[in-house]
C-alpha cells in the first residue's frame, strides 16, 4: 500500500508542477514505483513539464468516467524505471470529477505504486478539493514573497478543514544573496509565520527554465542546484534524515562567524 | 564597516522586515475572518476590560492570531506600565 501526497500552494506560479515532476522523478530514480496525477483539469501542464505531452491517449476524466482503464491511461516515462503519469483532461473542467471519485481513483493507484503524487491546481475551489480528497499527506509549496506566504497560510487552514493534518512546507526559489541583504524572507521567517514543518528548500535556479523548455526534470542534471534540492527532498520523503539543502552556504563565512562570536542566532 | 554592522544587527529598512510586518497584519484578518472593524472593537473591548485592573500601555497593545499545531490562538501582547491600585 503506497502513500498519496498532494502538492499544493493556493497561489499559482510558485512551482507546484515543477515540484511534482521533480520529486516524482527523484523518487523513481531512488527505485520507488511512482505515479503522478495531474489534477489540474482544463489546464493540464504536468505532461509538458515531464515531456510526455505527445503520448497522451486517455486522461483522468476518461478513467473516472469508465471510458478507459487506469492501466491504459497511465503513460510510462521511458527515462525512469517505474515512473508513470496520469494526465489531466484538457477539454473538460474541474466539475468533471468529484472528491469521491478522486478518493477511489487514488486508492486504486496506491495498490500499484509506492507513491502517488497529486499536482493540485491553483485556487481553493473544487479543483483543490478534488486534488486533496484522496491524499494521505500534503506538501505546501511557497516562495518567499508576501502573496505566496499569505496564500500558503490560507491553504494550510483549508487543509485543516479537510482533515489533512500536518502538511509540510517546501520553500521554493530562494535567493541566498537577497536573503543575505535582508531583502528576502529567509526559511526561519517563513516557518515562523506559517508554523509548519519544513520538508525542503529549493534555490532559485535558471536551469529550471531550461529543463522545462526541454521537458526533462531537473533531477536528471547533476549540476542543477534545484535538481539536487529535489533529490534531497525525495530522500527525506523516504524517511532518510538528510540535511536541508545548504542554500546559505556561500553567505556563511565572515558574517556567520561574526554572528556566532557575538552570540547572535543567525 | 557600518554596512556590515547594519547587516549583523538586522537592517531596519531591510525590505524583508516590511514584508513580515505586512504579512503579520494581513494574516490577522485572514486567520480570524474578522473584519478590520470587528477586530478593532475586539481590541478596544479587551483594552477596556484589562485597564480596569492594570495600567496598560495602549501604544504597544497588539492582537495577533497565530497557529499552534492544529489550533488557532488569539495572542494579545499587552505591555503593562505598572500595577494599578485595585479597589476590589
Amino acid at each position: 500500500m503506497g502513500e498519496a501526497i498532494v502538492i499544493t500552494s493556493g497561489k499559482g506560479g510558485v512551482g507546484k508542477t515543477t515540484t511534482t515532476a521533480n520529486i516524482g522523478a527523484a523518487l523513481a530514480q531512488a527505485g520507488q514505483r511512482v505515479a503522478l496525477i495531474d489534477a489540474d483539469i482544463g489546464l493540464r501542464n504536468l505532461d509538458v513539464v515531464m515531456g510526455l505531452e505527445n503520448r497522451i491517449v486517455y486522461d483522468l476524466v476518461d478513467v473516472v468516467e469508465g471510458f478507459a482503464k487506469l492501466k491504459h491511461a497511465l503513460i510510462k516515462d521511458k527515462r525512469f524505471e517505474n515512473l508513470y503519469l496520469l494526465p489531466a483532461a484538457q477539454t473538460r473542467d474541474k466539475t468533471a470529477v468529484s472528491p469521491d471519485q478522486m478518493r477511489s481513483l487514488v486508492a486504486e493507484m496506491k495498490e500499484e505504486f509506492d507513491f502517488v503524487l497529486i499536482d493540485c491546481p491553483a485556487g481553493i475551489e473544487q479543483g483543490f478539493k478534488n486534488a486533496v480528497a484522496g491524499s494521505d499527506k500534503a506538501i505546501v509549496v511557497a516562495t518567499p514573497e508576501v502573496s505566496s506566504v499569505r496564500d500558503a497560510d490560507r491553504i494550510i487552514g483549508l487543509l485543516e478543514a479537510e482533515e489533512k493534518h500536518h502538511p509540510s512546507l517546501i520553500v521554493n526559489r530562494i535567493r541566498p544573496s537577497m536573503v543575505k541583504k535582508g531583502d528576502m524572507m529567509d526559511i526561519d521567517d517563513m516557518i515562523e509565520i506559517l508554523a509548519i514543518d519544513l520538508l525542503g528548500v529549493v534555490p532559485d535556479d535558471e536551469f529550471i527554465v531550461v529543463s522545462t523548455n526541454r521537458g526533462e526534470p531537473a533531477v536528471l542534471n547533476q549540476q542543477s542546484k534545484a535538481g539536487e534540492a529535489y533529490r534531497l527532498i525525495s530522500r527525506r520523503l523516504l524517511g532518510e534524515n538528510v540535511p536541508l539543502m545548504k542554500v546559505e552556504e556561500e553567505g556563511q563565512g565572515l558574517l556567520g562567524r561574526l554572528r556566532k562570536m557575538m552570540g547572535i542566532k543567525g | 564597516m557600518f554596512d556590515l554592522f547594519a547587516r549583523v544587527f538586522g537592517r531596519e529598512d531591510a525590505s524583508k522586515e516590511v514584508a513580515k510586518e505586512r504579512l503579520r497584519l494581513v494574516l490577522v484578518h485572514d486567520r480570524s475572518s474578522l473584519s478590520p472593524q470587528a477586530l478593532e472593537s475586539l481590541k478596544n473591548d479587551l483594552l477596556q476590560v484589562i485597564s480596569q485592573y492594570l495600567d496598560i500601555d495602549d501604544q504597544g497593545f497588539r492582537v495577533d492570531f497565530s497557529r499552534h499545531d492544529d489550533a488557532m490562538a488569539l495572542v494579545a501582547n499587552i505591555p503593562i506600565k505598572k500595577k494599578a491600585s485595585r479597589n476590589l
